[in-house]
C-alpha cells in the first residue's frame, strides 16, 4: 500500500480520535446536569448526607468540572469508567464480561448481511425491470420499513409456532449453560474446546437475533448495490471488457462487484450507529444478556458511570468499524490509493 | 434551442414533474396510505371504535379478547379496543414527526445552506461539527437523554431532533455548496444582491426539493426511531396510547395472543411504509438523489 494511501487513513484515525473526544464531551457535559447525585443514586435513599458527601469527595464530583473531565478522560483512555452506582463493581469489568456476547451478534449480522444483500443487489441488477427485481425491491423496502423489534418478534412467533424446538431466548440452552471459553465468542470457543455440540448450540441461538438484526441492513446494501451496479455497467471501461469477449459473469463479479461494493460498505459504515442502537432492541427481545441489554438496564437505573461508559464504548465500536472499512474501501478501489499518492 | 411551433403545448418542469408522479402507481399508493394515517390521526375520536379506550379505561371482562365483530383487533390487557387505540397511536406518532422536524429541518437547513455557502472556516466548522455528530449511535444518545431527562413526548422529541439535523445538514450542504458556484448566484452577488437575499432567494428555493423528499423520508424513520424509544419504555407514558408502548406490552403475552403485538406492530409498519413510498415518489418526481 502507498504511503498515499498511509497517510488518507491516518487522517481518518485522526479525525476519529475527535469524533471520541467530543462524544466524551458530551456525554460528559450530559451527565453533569443530570438532576440526581451520583453519589445519592450509589447509597440510596436511607444513606445520611455525610456518606454521600463523603462519596461525593471520593468519586471526585466535588473538584472543578474541567478537572473532573480530565480526569475522566484519563481514566477512560485506561478503560477506567469508575465503579458502577447500582452494583457496585468497576464498569469496565462487567462491559468486557458481556461484550464478547455483543460483538459476537454483531460480527455474525454484518456477514449475513453482506452474503446476503451484495449477492442480492446483483442479481437484482441483472434481472432489473423484471418480476424477480420487483421482488427483491419488496423484500428491501420491507426490511427497511419494518421496527427491528417487530422483526425479532415476529422470528421469535414464527418459531413459537412452527419450530418449536428452536431456542428462541439466550445464547445457550440451559444443559450446556455453564460453558465458558477463552474468547467469549461461544461459537469459537466450542471449536476450541472441541466441543461441535457447544458451537451448534451457540450457532442455533444466534441464528435468529441475527437476522433480525441484519434485515434492515440487507434492503439497504441490496437497494444501493443494485444502482451501483446499474450505474456501472454503463462505464466505458465496462463496455471495453465486454466487447474484448470477456463472459459476463467474469465482468459482473470481479470486475463490476468491486466497484459496487464501495458505495453499500461506504453506507454501512455511516449505518453502523443504527445497527448498534438496533442490536439494543434485538437483544432485549431475545434476552440476549449482552452489552446493549447491559447499557439498557444502566440507562434504566439511572447509573451514570455506566451509561457514560456504554455511549463512549458504542462511540468506539462505530470508530472502528468504520475505520475497517476506510481500509477495505482502499483495498477495493486502486483510484483512492492513487489520488492520495499523486 | 429554437422557438417552438404553437400548437405543441410546453409543459413547465413543475408540470413535468406532477405527470412523473401521476404515472407512478406505487407512489399515489404511498400518498394514500400517508393520507388515510393522517386522516385517522385526526379524525380519531370521531373514527375509532371505542374513544374513551384511548384513556384508563379498565374492562376486565373483555381482557385479551380475541379479534371478533366488536373488538376488530381485539382487545389488551385490561379490555381495552386495540384498533381504538392504535388510531389514537397514530397521533403519538405523527405528533412526535412533526415536533422532531420542526426542530431539525430548520437547524440542519440552515447549517447545511452556511456551509456550502460560506467557504472557508464556516464550512471547516459546521461540516466537522456535523460529521462529529453523525458518528454518535442516535439511540444510544436518546436513551442517555431520556435517561436523564424523564421519558415523555416532549423529551422523545428533543432526543431525537438533537442527533436528527446531521443528516439534513449533510444534505443541504451538498445541494447549496453546488448551487452556490452556478452562474446565477455569482449574478446576484455581482448585482450588489446582500448575502441575506443570495441565501434565501437565490439557493434556498434550490434545495426546496431535496428538503421535502428527505423530511418525507424522515417521517417514516422517526416514526419508527420513537417507536422503538417507546418500545424500550422511554416514550410517552400509559395510558396515553402509543405504538411501541403497546407492542411491548403486548409481548409479555405471547404466543397465545399474538393481536397484541401484531395490531400495533403492523400499524406502525403501514405508516412507515406509506412515508416511505411516497417519499421515494417524490424523489422520482423531483429527479434529486438523498
Amino acid at each position: 500500500m502507498t504511503s498515499g494511501f498511509a497517510e488518507f487513513l491516518l487522517r481518518r484515525i485522526a479525525g476519529f480520535a475527535g469524533v471520541l473526544l467530543v462524544l466524551a464531551l458530551m456525554i460528559f457535559i450530559l451527565a453533569r446536569v443530570v438532576p440526581g447525585d451520583p453519589a445519592r443514586i450509589a447509597l440510596g435513599p436511607t444513606a445520611s448526607s455525610e456518606q454521600v458527601a463523603e462519596l461525593r469527595a471520593e468519586m471526585g464530583l466535588d473538584d472543578p468540572l474541567p478537572l473532573q473531565f480530565v480526569n475522566f478522560l484519563g481514566g477512560a483512555m485506561h478503560g477506567d469508567f469508575g465503579n458502577s452506582l447500582i452494583s457496585g463493581k468497576p464498569v469496565a469489568q462487567e462491559i468486557a464480561a458481556l461484550l464478547p456476547a455483543t460483538l459476537e451478534l454483531v460480527l455474525l449480522t454484518l456477514v449475513i448481511m453482506l452474503a446476503l444483500g451484495l449477492p442480492l443487489g446483483v442479481l437484482a441488477a441483472r434481472y432489473r425491470n423484471t418480476w424477480f427485481d420487483a421482488f427483491l425491491r419488496i423484500v428491501s423496502l420491507v426490511g427497511v420499513t419494518m421496527p427491528g423489534f417487530l422483526f425479532a418478534i415476529l422470528l421469535q412467533l414464527g418459531a413459537a409456532y412452527y419450530l418449536t424446538d428452536w431456542p428462541i431466548l439466550g445464547r445457550l440452552s440451559r444443559e450446556i449453560a455453564a460453558f465458558s471459553g477463552p474468547t467469549g465468542l461461544l461459537t469459537l470457543d466450542g471449536l476450541l474446546a472441541g466441543r461441535p455440540d457447544v458451537t451448534l448450540d451457540a450457532f442455533r441461538h444466534l441464528a435468529f437475533p441475527a437476522l433480525a438484526l441484519s434485515m434492515s441492513g440487507i434492503g439497504q446494501i441490496m437497494r444501493i448495490t443494485r444502482s451501483a451496479m446499474i450505474e456501472h455497467q454503463r462505464r466505458d471501461h465496462v463496455q471495453t471488457l465486454r466487447s474484448f469477449g470477456v463472459p459476463g459473469r467474469v465482468v459482473t463479479f470481479r470486475y463490476l462487484l468491486k466497484l459496487s461494493a464501495i458505495a453499500p460498505l461506504t453506507i454501512m459504515g455511516l449505518e453502523f450507529a443504527s445497527l448498534i442502537g438496533n442490536a439494543f432492541v434485538v437483544e432485549m427481545v431475545f434476552s440476549w444478556g449482552g452489552f446493549a441489554s447491559a447499557g439498557l438496564e444502566a440507562v434504566m437505573q439511572k447509573d451514570l458511570n455506566a451509561v457514560m461508559a456504554v455511549v463512549l464504548v458504542s462511540g468506539c465500536f462505530f470508530v472502528v468499524a468504520n475505520l475497517l472499512i476506510d481500509i477495505l474501501i482502499g483495498l477495493l478501489d486502486p483510484r483512492l490509493r492513487m489520488k492520495e499518492a499523486r | 434551442m429554437s422557438a417552438m411551433p404553437d400548437e405543441i403545448e410546453v409543459l413547465s418542469a413543475r408540470q413535468m414533474a406532477w405527470m412523473r408522479f401521476c404515472a407512478n402507481p406505487v407512489a399515489i399508493l404511498g400518498a394514500l396510505m400517508v393520507a388515510s394515517v393522517i386522516l385517522a390521526a385526526i379524525l380519531a375520536p370521531v373514527i375509532a371504535p371505542f374513544p374513551d379506550h384511548a384513556g384508563a379505561v379498565i374492562d376486565f371482562r373483555h381482557k385479551h379478547a380475541a379479534p371478533d365483530a366488536t373488538y376488530l383487533l381485539g382487545a389488551d390487557k385490561v379490555g381495552r379496543d386495540i384498533l381504538s387505540r392504535v388510531i389514537f397511536g397514530f397521533r403519538v406518532s405523527l405528533l412526535l414527526v412533526a415536533g422532531v422536524l420542526v426542530i431539525a429541518v430548520p437547524i440542519g437547513g440552515a447549517l447545511g445552506l452556511l456551509a456550502g455557502y460560506f467557504s472557508g472556516k464556516v464550512e471547516a466548522l459546521i461540516t466537522g461539527f456535523t460529521n462529529v455528530m453523525l458518528a454518535i449511535p442516535p439511540l444510544v444518545m436518546a436513551l442517555a437523554v431520556g435517561n436523564v431527562l424523564t421519558p415523555s413526548l416532549t423529551n422523545a422529541m428533543i432526543a431525537i431532533a438533537l442527533l436528527w439535523w446531521t443528516w439534513h445538514a449533510r444534505l443541504v450542504y451538498r445541494v447549496s455548496k453546488s448551487v452556490a458556484a452556478e452562474d446565477f448566484v455569482e449574478a446576484a452577488r455581482l448585482a450588489g444582491a446582500s448575502h441575506w437575499h443570495i441565501l434565501t432567494r437565490e439557493i434556498l428555493p434550490n434545495c426546496i426539493a431535496v428538503i421535502s423528499v428527505k423530511t418525507t423520508l424522515d417521517a417514516a424513520f422517526i416514526i419508527l426511531f420513537g417507536a422503538t424509544l417507546s418500545f424500550l419504555g422511554l416514550g410517552v407514558q400509559p395510558p396515553t396510547p402509543d405504538l411501541g408502548t403497546m407492542v411491548a406490552d403486548g409481548r409479555q403475552f405471547l404466543p397465545e395472543r399474538w393481536w397484541g403485538v401484531l395490531a400495533p406492530g403492523m400499524a406502525i409498519f403501514y405508516a412507515t411504509l406509506g412515508f416511505n413510498l411516497l417519499g421515494d415518489g417524490l424523489r422520482d418526481m423531483f429527479d434529486v438523489e438523498v
